[in-house]
């Protein structure tokens, strides 16, 4: 497979991707789309975009071999790839640093983001802060309940959060206003998008930012094992964390790629945030993919115990990757993506997010089943800090 | 002709402005929807623009969002809203109805399958806003087909090259968004529109409509002067709003008479 080269120039990733969008933004996403294509030929972009990465992330994140936990499972050697380590908490700040630093370029001084868990929203305060410019965080109103110390180091960063009211409350409702505000301060603004979906030319460039998780850990596993895995798993919201791992690896042979979706309550019973699993192509927030919508074109609520896996979408390349094979993807429920969180603090000493824990959970799941001297890397694309409410509310506790 | 062009053709012999009224297909309940339309024929509409009920309206401000949750609370789907048209063509033929609403509802049914309905309904245009023209290609071969109009919106940001390429799909008239915003903003300028619409004018020869922030009599006849129509969404469906069932045709149609005599 050497011919792996998408989007292409119209944004299209085979049938999926393109540029949806009202009139309005099409001039904004053409602007973008110009300003990154120079950026990208400009060592001088990709020399500070490391520098930030060095110093301010703290990359290269570690890859760490889960011992204990494969030792449990008796099958494959299960490693980490730990996101979690990075500055914020999370792989959002890989994304947001490289779109901060276009804006720049731009001239733009105001930059908005919609955040579902809060961990992106958190990570676009961030960087605001530090480059010096205006935020504001679109997020759904019921994830300002779910996520509440992420709204609170949103505010500590100087940003402002405006919950959404509006549809199902959640991630994609944050979209909708998120793009409703762009589409009001076009000249001003700056739309740093969250994930590897949206209008083109969004889901390449957030993949061009989030492909460093999977070129280090290519680096990373030769230097430490001299070799690669045979499994590389992740957690699969809008896919962004899962497309920077997988990206690097899609033309190595051998390395199977599996995404993990939110099961909910169990993809059978329909309260879920699986449209690779469960969905059809459609088009929402400015893209083609699979989506989770009825049978009049209308999106579907979606169910998830993480609210950053809460959403109908998912990035057109991951569409594509599921449609030619490349990729597998399965779904994880709310139960199974629990049992993991607590396996992996008491086995391992880390605290990870709920998205991860799906990730973790597959893991678990396919290791036993494969040989002691398989590998399996599993992109902890974040801790879990953030959800040590709904986790202890789970569990009956108030803190 | 098609229904469009005939009722420009119409008004332009007549020396007058074309009306466009924006309301939501089941709004507020899928009963009163062909009523409403009725009424708004009885106000002076020239057009009707029929928005199809969506889970996410990007482009709508809280007005129009609103009414599309209400109409969803009835599940008001996009065959409904084809069966609406063709109850509504039982008792007139003469005024056209433009579809106005987001892709994916119509990507659900098939582009042929939704072009072929929608003409055997009675439809006349369709407008899906979140499809331009690069993406627009199979779209529009399908509605051009069965002989329905696409309708296509220009920016204030669309640049010229653009609005050539749009020129060349637009068929009945082009719809031009009066501001950098959502449906239902207040930051309309009236000089910039107009001088806008001037330079449109060297490119597009259908005619052009003027819409988003026209919320009263005074904006709209203002408008009119360089418009050759004048569509009103969210002032309607907030007037839908308050009135009770009862009271909602009544008060659509004296709105729209208000509007219809300002532009006039
Ligand atoms: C830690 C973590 N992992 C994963 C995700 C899911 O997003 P994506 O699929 O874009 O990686 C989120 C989103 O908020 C997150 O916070």
């Amino acid at each position: 497979m050497s011919s792996y080269d998408f989007p292409d120039a119209r944004g299209r990733f085979g049938a999926y991707g393109g540029v949806y969008v009202a009139e309005t933004l099409m001039a904004a996403l053409d602007e973008l789309n110009a300003e990154y294509a120079r950026a990208k030929a400009d060592p001088a972009f990709w020399q500070e975009y490391h520098h930030e990465l060095k110093h301010f992330v703290g990359r290269p994140s570690p890859i760490y071999h889960a011992k204990r936990w494969s030792e449990q499972l008796g099958g494959a050697q299960i490693y980490f790839k730990r996101e979690d380590l990075n500055h914020t908490g999370a792989h959002k700040v890989n994304n947001t640093i490289g779109q901060a630093l276009l804006a720049r370029r731009m001239g733009k001084k105001r930059v908005i983001a919609e955040t579902g868990a809060g961990q992106h929203g958190v990570a676009s305060a961030t960087v605001a802060a530090r480059y010096g410019m205006e935020c504001v965080v679109y997020m759904g109103s019921e994830d300002v309940k779910r996520q509440a110390p992420n709204v609170f180091r949103m505010k500590l960063l100087g940003a402002t959060v405006v919950p959404v009211e509006s549809g199902s409350k959640t991630l994609k409702d944050a979209l909708n206003e998120a793009m409703r505000d762009w589409v009001t301060n076009i000249d001003s603004t700056f739309y740093i998008l969250g994930t590897a979906a949206g209008p083109h030319p969004y889901p390449m460039l957030v993949r061009d930012f989030q492909r460093i998780i999977g070129i280090e850990a290519k680096e990373q596993m030769q230097e430490m094992l001299g070799r690669q895995p045979d499994m590389v798993v992740a957690c699969v919201g809008g896919g962004s964390n899962a497309i920077g791992i997988f990206h690097p690896y899609v033309e190595v042979e051998g390395v199977r790629l599996v995404g993990v979706e939110a099961g909910g309550d169990g993809v059978e019973t329909g309260r879920h945030a699986a449209p690779l699993s469960a969905g059809k192509p459609g088009v929402l927030h400015g893209f083609r993919s699979y989506l989770m919508q009825d049978e009049d074109g209308q999106i579907i609520e979606t169910h998830s115990v993480s609210a950053g896996l809460d959403y109908p979408g998912v990035g057109p390349e991951h569409s594509l990757l599921k449609d030619i094979g490349r990729a597998e993807y399965v779904a994880i429920n709310d139960d199974e993506a629990l049992r993991a969180f607590e396996d992996c603090c008491h086995l391992e000493g880390i605290i990870p997010a709920l998205e991860s824990s799906h990730a973790l959970a597959h893991a678990a799941k396919v290791a036993p089943t494969m040989g002691k001297d398989q590998i399996i890397l599993v992109n902890l694309s974040g801790r879990g800090d953030k959800d040590i409410n709904t986790v202890a509310g789970l569990m009956g506790i108030t803190l | 002709m098609s229904r469009v062009a005939e009722t420009f053709a119409r008004l332009q012999a007549a020396g007058e402005k074309a009306l466009i009224p924006f309301i939501t297909a089941g709004d507020p309940s899928p009963a009163l929807t062909v009523d409403l339309m009725h009424g708004l024929v009885d106000g002076g509409a020239d057009i009707i623009e029929l928005g199809i009920p969506f889970s996410d309206p990007m482009a709508d401000g809280p007005v129009i969002q609103r009414a599309s949750e209400r109409a969803l609370a009835h599940k008001v789907g996009l065959r409904h809203v084809l069966a609406m048209v063709k109850t509504f063509r039982e008792q007139n033929q003469h005024t056209p109805v433009v579809l106005m609403g987001y892709l994916n509802p119509v990507h659900v049914l098939g582009y042929e399958t939704f072009a072929q309905a929608a003409a055997e309904a009675g439809v006349d245009g369709v407008l899906t806003v979140d499809c331009p023209p690069e993406e627009a290609e199979d779209l529009t071969a399908a509605l051009t087909a069965a002989g329905l109009d696409p309708v296509f919106l220009v920016a204030p940001t669309t640049p010229m090259e653009r609005v050539r390429e749009i020129a060349r799909l637009a068929r009945g008239y082009v719809y031009y968004v009066s501001l950098k915003g959502v449906t239902g903003a207040g930051n309309l300028d009236i000089d910039d529109v107009a001088r806008k619409i001037a330079a449109l004018r060297e490119h597009i020869t259908v005619p052009i409509g003027v819409g988003f922030g026209i919320r009263d009599a005074e904006t709209a006849r203002a408008i009119s002067v360089a418009a050759d129509a004048v569509v009103v969404g969210s002032r309607l469906v907030q007037e839908i709003e308050a009135a009770t069932p009862e009271t909602a045709k009544e008060q659509l149609t004296r709105l729209v008479a208000t509007l219809k005599a300002a532009i006039r």
